[in-house]
């Protein structure tokens, strides 16, 4: 079963719809791009995966979206759990008001996880991924002589997952907001995966960045996407090629055609994708 | 074209004189205080309650008010934090719908315009009910109640102020509306919140009506909650009520170090507030 999978899905501000019975299945370990217009409900389909919509009184839901076959918003539904399990990145990337250290242990501290107070659970967990230039064996040795050997170790492997260890491991008691915005970006990846998704939703997590972060962040996705199911928001066509393997294309709130990404890009059913696709609409 | 330069240089003309007025004011608020009061000021002033025939040019000073207004001030500062904090946060979208926040903006914005005689008397009828007479007790009372709506409605426009998208980013990692309130939302109003205290407490400290009737006062230092309370605004209004210019001039020295406690107590907020500027995002 895949994770995620939406039916009939409606989503309203007020009553004005934004969402029109959406229904699709979003493949697992894959990097799923949504495209379209603005004003498409692009994001409001991705954040009514996480339920940021509700915070947000005057947005109205009804339809169901499974994941991992439970209801999301049902009523036995946690929305606490669910938001820890679907990853987000926002289109800014907003860095919480703290250290770079205290960004990545925010989400593990909160949710009281074992993790950042024992060092051999963090390696078996550590075990499970791979990172470039990284020697575990011997950062936990060296974790082991350390006050804080874990929650040190586990922001090193979650910055090194992001891509952004090099840069910031001298600094890591400065507060978060000196960064770059491209840095700011890849803070949010490495704060986001320290919670421990399964899921990572992306809302056009590159347009606020210059080309060399935005390729920096497309990098990490592909290698993520062994881990991790992602679905992307964007609006920038070439993106949806380079990274997307399967493909949703949105019309003024209607999903209008979805499927693997060559068949999407190269042989589109609907006169609207093809019109998106040869850039008479946009 | 003409027209419009010779309209642009009578309106930067007119800024200039607007802005020189109100710094001539405040040079010539302080450059009397000081003029006349210098003549009055010494050691005795600050640590020397009134003695004998104090009020006929005899030795003594105004201990007994400046630690009254400390007294006084502070605890109304303590309890209007208290309260404040709370509802500052409680008026925000997540926690009541929007509809009641703007009628309980307005409730406040009405206590806060209302004059502080009439907290006075509030405060009055209600130290007659509790069955206490002038005291300190009575006088932070009032003053609470004058400082409350100040504190409350300037903290709750800063906390207003903390951009969705960070409230968005802390829920999207699982945190509860507390955790992100907390963790999240108060860190990144701290020096607000800060400067929010200050404004109170420079108005409460300042303020003589409120606690005319119900901080009473009284030539010596309060020894409980229950004794009454000198404060520096009265000193000044009794000293300045008396015939003779010696005494009128000490009214002034107390002016003074009213002004001078004020100034310091906003020099510490502000090193305060930059401490705690370190880590907000802008």
């Amino acid at each position: 079963m895949p994770h995620i999978s939406i039916h009939n899905l409606n989503v309203f501000y007020g009553k004005q719809p934004a969402l029109r019975d959406i229904t699709v299945d979003i493949p697992d370990r894959k990097i799923t791009a949504i495209i379209g217009p603005s004003g498409c409900g692009k994001t409001t389909l991705l954040k009514s995966l996480n339920r940021l919509t509700d915070l947000y009184d005057e947005v109205g839901t009804n339809g169901h979206v499974l994941i991992d076959g439970d209801d999301i918003n049902g009523p036995k539904a946690n929305v606490l759990e669910l938001r820890k399990k679907l990853g987000y990145l926002s289109q800014r990337p907003f860095p919480l008001p703290m250290s770079i250290y205290d960004n990545i242990t925010f989400g593990p501290r909160i949710h009281r996880m074992k993790r950042l107070k024992s060092l051999s659970r963090l390696g078996d967990f550590i075990r499970l991924h791979q990172v470039e230039n990284f020697d575990l064996e011997q950062a936990l040795e060296e974790g082991k002589r350390k006050k804080n050997g874990a929650s040190d170790l586990l922001v090193e492997f979650y910055l090194r997952l992001a891509g952004l260890w090099d840069e910031v491991k001298d600094r890591l008691s400065a507060p978060a907001s000196r960064l770059s915005i491209g840095q700011q970006q890849r803070l949010a990846l490495a704060r986001t995966l320290a919670v421990e998704p399964e899921i990572i939703l992306a809302d056009e997590p590159t347009s606020a960045l210059d080309p060399l972060s935005a390729t920096l962040i497309e990098r990490q996705f592909q290698a993520l996407k062994q881990n991790y199911s992602i679905i992307i928001v964007t609006h920038i066509l070439r993106q949806a090629r380079r990274i997307a393997d399967y493909v949703l294309f949105m019309y003024l709130g209607e999903l209008v055609e979805y499927g693997p990404a060559e068949q999407i890009f190269n042989d589109p059913q609907d006169p609207r994708t093809q019109a998106y696709l040869s850039g008479e609409i946009s | 074209m003409r027209r419009q330069i010779i309209e642009e240089k009578i309106f930067k003309a007119l800024m200039i004189a607007s802005l020189a007025t109100v710094f001539l004011a405040l040079l010539a608020i302080i450059a009397i205080i000081v003029a006349r009061g210098a003549k009055a000021m010494s050691i005795d002033m600050i640590i020397k309650t009134p003695e004998g025939g104090y009020y006929l040019g005899k030795g003594g000073g105004v201990a007994n008010a400046i630690v009254g207004s400390l007294m006084l001030t502070g605890g109304a500062s303590i309890i209007s934090l208290a309260l404040a904090l709370p509802i500052a946060f409680a008026l925000q979208r997540e926690y009541i719908p929007r509809r009641i926040a703007r009628v309980t903006r307005l409730a406040l914005d009405v206590l806060w315009g209302t004059p502080s005689i009439v907290y006075g008397a509030f405060g009055f009828v209600i130290m007659v009910y509790l069955g206490i007479g002038a005291s300190l007790l009575g006088g932070i009372i009032a003053l609470s109640l004058l400082m409350l709506p100040i504190m409350t409605r300037a903290m709750e426009e800063i906390i207003r102020m903390v951009p969705m998208q960070l409230k968005e980013i802390s829920y999207s990692l699982g945190t509860t509306r507390l955790e992100t309130t907390f963790s999240v939302v108060l860190r990144q109003a701290l020096p607000g919140v800060c400067t929010a205290a200050m404004l109170a407490f420079g108005r409460g400290i300042g303020d003589a009506a409120s606690i005319l009737f119900t901080a009473g006062y009284t030539d010596y230092i309060p020894h409980s909650l229950l004794d009454p309370a000198a404060s520096l605004p009265l000193a000044v209004f009794f000293q300045i009520a008396t015939p003779l210019p010696a005494v009128q001039d000490r009214a002034y020295a107390s002016a003074l170090i009213l002004l001078l406690v004020v100034l310091l107590v906003n020099l510490v907020a502000r090193l305060l507030s930059a401490r705690f500027s370190r880590n907000i995002i802008k």
